[in-house]
């Protein structure tokens, strides 16, 4: 579409179903019953001029510039903030008001500098556009005291603020106020020496507490605020709507662009997920995608230990093919495999998950989800019947206790974490369940009603627990359970968790969680009102996390939290689409839409499609990759989009199993650290390059679309079709839109969906059938999908990985916000700026004991291995417990996380490992031999120069 | 090969813990192992002597063997 901005109606819908009908410049309107005078007329068609409202944001009524006249009323009432009323006869243009909104607009200018035509806004600003609307001509009053001249601050990376063109209309407050809950900026001063202030006087933008959420930026109606790409490129001209590829939240945004420039991601105030919101890495790190790290040309080598040679794509894919061919023929067709990707679309996916099984002859398909959500799917298809969260995200505006365990989204999921906040601000009460004191435990107007701090490990215990008062205090919702759920199944569960050595003052030594604080906790849960539980990988990745999922879900049934507003169990995926994925058939015992590849009736159906029979039997997972690997029977694989060198655990072991591989294709951005042990490079297209969809933890599918060419030459979904074709397989799409076609055709739960569909509907959260034709926000609201609700009982069994006297603490690790998983993207943004390494999180206790001050290094060691950073002494953690990220590759966190896993899935066990920390001088034999065999295996071979 | 064999022993003594409140624990662990673990890992569980496995577990995989 050409260039428009959002509409913008003002003030916020109302949610009432009562109508009002009013008459606004002789026109009858109908309107929601609380909607604002202003919103009534804009949704007419008439605009009232304004600058302090905006439709994102309560209104506030300080401008004056949206006066209006109402017969019967006195003076001249705000529009933004009068409420509609039956009868109401409204003008909103009369000789009157044009003086007043003209005076007004004059006294604005007065203290504006002048200067449009050079102004990074010109054509984009509101301030100018309310000039031109109520005919402003000159200005009569003397410049003697103003704000113009004030220095600027450009110290955030992605932004400028210039207080002189600041009206002081507070949207940009009341935006980091509402929106994003942070309250990081305030008015300093009163009247006219009131000033906008990021935190402090003396704070500038960087140096406050700022999260560059945006959306102080997107309020602004002047350039006092914006973006410094628009300050170098200038204001775009078309824009197109596309979905984030970075969390499971799943923000839809406006690529604003010029000609095939990406101007700025400005988040779509339509989006279902987002609202209108956005976070740092969404809004502004796009960097990357332009980077000059990108491998734009396919690649190929006989040997890791060999510099790469650029090729052409036909000489890629034929040689990707011969080596496939001859690996097959050598070793057999079970010696091959492939790993899809969360950050890819569902239509590559797709792909990625057909050639394997079509093409390669077996079922060895993996995807990252294997090391995060992967428990989330078998615990509740288990208990539920599906293998997703039962809500969308604008259900936590009804919830009124919030259960947070495992997860930290306002690092993780940040755009979530506002709207949460929101909430929480409102009144709804919170409990959070981990070992750190995360940043949603408190802060600005939130404080968790209970933190329980558990030792890292004793998920099923605390849960466990809480069951345990629930039953025993009587607060069971019985009219659910015996309606929605085995009866036989719940009494068992029932019997089990009142054992008293499930009571909370029994696991109390375990949990390290106060029995009187675990029983408070439960009890608010059950007997709050609408209970909703949230949770991340500090779930998943553990050796109980499917019983940790089930142990959610027995407490959400045994509550009747299940099947309406605000309530609810949610996984917060981890990567933008982790839920799509799984879907579509990426784990090795699944076809999409979740159904075993043993079952006969379900194979036919993709045998008849797909032309070829498939082998019935579970393929590889990819821990069972890396063992074949290094027991010398797996000898091939191809990586879409995935860096498991980084990723996985126990990296010494991932690095054995990839250098035993005969033929390692990695398909992506960036020579990733998988790709130090490849033997062909494919290069990949941004989320920016290609069309398709992406599902997020909502179940809620998106449109990716593509806003500029791909800089490699081909989509990712056309290179495995290549690749595909390339070993003799018939593919012949020609858009992405034929994929999910065929998927629809073969999914029960997708049948409904196409591209057209989503065109028109925006999005739709699967299932998506007969039955719900427009999608199913909530699920499970007459019954469970497997009929009734399972109960299994999740008995607490301690993890192998002990702490003693060689690594007496517990490292957990965890992400940032400015970060996204393994730093491939954000590394190759101004998003360094806030973090430049991955630290070492340690409790003063601990630090002290061993001589350690924030700043210096220390070794890391565990069982599996060691390795330095730097540490950082706070009591974020508890004693005995440390914490670090693994966003950058040389701290390489996974050399000491071992390969425990979780007992139903594999999912590792990132987040309980025993360590010990201790000075450093330098970085370890692993690191210094690493450095080198990466800067060995990145070497690209230069071309001769012709004759 | 030990180790790979190592890591199975340990996966399938998890199963067997994890599931031992199943009404029917054996058959409960079998039919996950017969779910998940691709062939290979069948084969290498099937031929080993049962060392390290706890009882329920090789009771499971003597059955699964036997149905197999």
């Amino acid at each position: 579409m050409t260039y428009q901005p959002q509409t913008d109606f003002g003030t916020p819908a109302s949610r009432s179903e009562d109508q009002v009908t009013l008459t606004i410049d002789g026109r009858e309107t109908t309107v929601p019953a609380g909607t604002s005078v202003m919103r009534a007329a804009s949704e007419q068609g008439t605009a009232i001029p304004k600058l302090c409202a905006t439709d994102s944001l309560a209104s506030f009524g300080s401008c004056r510039l949206c006066l209006v006249e109402i017969e019967g009323r006195r003076g001249t009432p705000a529009s933004c903030t009068t409420p509609v009323e039956p009868g109401m006869v409204v003008h909103t243009q009369t000789p009157h008001l044009a003086k007043l909104r003209k005076g007004v607009m004059e006294l604005y200018i007065s203290d504006h500098p002048l200067d449009c035509l050079t102004c990074a806004a010109n054509g984009d600003c509101e301030l100018q556009d309310q000039a031109g609307n109520v005919g402003l001509r000159d200005v009569r009053y003397a410049a003697d005291a103003t704000h113009l001249g004030q220095t600027k601050d450009h110290s955030n990376p992605y932004f400028d603020f210039d207080p002189s063109k600041c009206i002081a209309c507070s949207r940009c407050v009341r935006a980091c106020d509402e929106v994003q809950g942070t309250l990081a900026l305030t008015v300093q001063g009163r009247g006219f020496d009131s000033k906008i202030s990021a935190g402090l006087a003396s704070d500038n933008f960087f140096g406050s507490e700022c999260v560059s959420c945006g959306a102080c930026v997107q309020a602004c109606p002047t350039a006092t605020l914006v973006e410094k790409s628009v300050v170098e490129i200038g204001t775009p001209e078309r824009a197109v709507v596309t979905t984030c590829a970075y969390c499971g939240v799943g923000c839809t945004f406006r690529a604003e662009m010029r000609g095939e420039q990406l101007v700025r991601m400005v988040p779509w105030k339509d989006g279902k997920a987002n609202r209108g919101h956005s976070c740092v890495k969404g809004r502004f790190a796009w960097g990357y995608a332009q980077h000059q790290d990108r491998i734009l040309k396919p690649m190929i080598r006989a040997a890791a230990s060999d510099p790469w040679r650029e090729v052409e794509w036909e000489e890629a894919f034929a040689y990707a093919a011969s080596e496939l061919k001859r690996i097959s023929a050598k070793y057999g067709k079970q010696a091959l495999g492939g790993i899809t990707s969360s950050r890819c679309t569902n239509e590559e996916t797709f792909l990625v998950q057909k050639l394997i099984r079509a093409g390669f002859g077996n079922n060895n398909v993996d995807t990252c989800a294997r090391v995060c959500h992967s428990p989330t799917g078998y615990g509740l298809k288990t208990t539920f019947g599906t293998s997703a969260g039962t809500q969308d995200f604008d259900s936590v505006e009804d919830s009124d206790v919030i259960l947070v365990i495992g997860a930290n989204p306002t690092d993780g999921h940040p755009v979530f974490a506002s709207r949460m906040k929101r909430r929480l601000r409102a009144g709804a009460k919170l409990i959070v369940i981990d070992p750190r004191r995360t940043d949603l435990v408190r802060s600005p107007h939130i404080e968790a009603q209970h933190h329980l701090a558990l030792r890292p490990g004793t998920n099923v215990a605390v849960l466990t627990a809480m069951a345990h008062t629930i039953v025993t205090e009587g607060l069971v919702d019985e009219a659910f359970v015996r309606e929605r759920c085995d009866w036989n199944e719940f009494k068992d569960w029932a019997d089990f968790v009142s054992l008293e050595r499930n009571s909370p003052e029994t696991l109390e030594p375990v949990t390290q969680v106060p029995a009187a604080d675990l029983r408070a906790a439960a009890r608010l849960y059950a007997t709050g009102g609408n209970g909703a539980i949230y949770y991340g990988l500090g779930v998943t990745e553990h050796s109980q996390g499917s019983s940790t999922v089930m142990a959610i879900a027995n407490l959400a049934m045994a509550t009747g939290n299940i099947g309406h507003r605000g309530v609810g169990v949610n996984p917060l995926r981890g990567q933008n689409n982790v839920q799509g994925a799984c879907d579509m058939g990426s784990f090795p015992h699944e076809l999409p839409g979740y159904r075993h590849i043993s079952d006969a009736a379900t194979r036919r159906e993709f045998e008849a499609e797909w032309g070829v029979a498939l082998d019935p039997e579970p393929g590889l997972r990819i821990p069972n990759m890396l063992d074949a690997a290094t027991d010398g029977v797996f000898k091939a694989l191809y990586v879409q989009g995935e860096d498991i060198l980084q990723s996985d655990p126990n990296t010494q072991h991932v690095a054995a199993g990839l250098a035993a591989m005969e033929c390692v294709i990695v398909h992506d951005l960036f020579l990733n650290e998988t790709a130090n042990y490849a033997h062909i490079f494919l290069p990949g297209s941004t989320f920016l390059e290609k069309n398709g969809t992406f599902t997020n933890a909502e179940r809620r599918i998106q449109m990716v679309r593509k806003v500029m060419t791909p800089l490699n030459g081909l989509e990712d979904w056309e290179v495995t079709q290549e690749l595909a074709r390339a070993l003799g397989l018939d593919w012949n799409y020609t858009h992405p839109s034929e994929i999910m076609d065929e998927v629809a055709r073969l999914t029960p739960s997708f049948s409904g969906v196409s591209f057209d569909k989503l065109d028109e509907e925006g999005s739709l959260q699967w299932p998506v059938n007969e039955a719900a034709p427009n999608g199913s926000p909530i699920m499970h609201i007459d019954g469970f999908v497997r009929g009734k609700g399972k109960f299994v009982v999740t008995d607490y069994v301690p993890t192998d990985e002990k702490t003693g006297p060689r690594f007496p603490l517990l490292l957990t690790t965890g992400r940032i916000l400015s970060h996204y998983n393994v730093g491939a993207q954000t590394r190759r943004t101004n998003n360094v700026v806030w973090h430049e390494e991955d630290l070492l999180e340690i409790h003063p206790t601990d630090a002290e004991n061993r001589g350690i001050k924030s700043g210096d290094w220390v070794k890391l060691a565990s069982r599996a291995g060691e390795t330095t950073l730097r540490a950082t002494v706070t009591e974020r953690v508890a004693p005995g417990v440390v914490y670090t990220t693994f966003h950058h590759p040389m701290t390489q966190a996974n050399v000491v996380t071992t390969d425990y896993s979780d007992w139903a899935t594999n999912c590792p066990e990132y987040k309980v490992t025993a360590v010990q920390i201790s000075s450093s001088n330098g970085p370890t034999n692993w690191q210094e031999g690493y450095d080198q065999h990466a800067r060995n295996a990145r070497r690209i071979e230069t071309a001769e120069a012709a004759e | 090969m030990s180790n790979t064999l190592d890591n199975l022993v340990r996966m399938a003594n998890q199963i067997a813990t994890n599931l031992k409140h199943e009404p029917d624990p054996v058959g409960a662990m079998a039919e996950h192992i017969r779910l998940f673990w691709d062939p290979r890992m069948k084969q290498i569980i099937f031929a080993h002597d049962g060392t390290g496995l706890s009882p329920d577990a090789a009771k499971a995989i003597d059955a699964l063997k036997a149905s197999a």
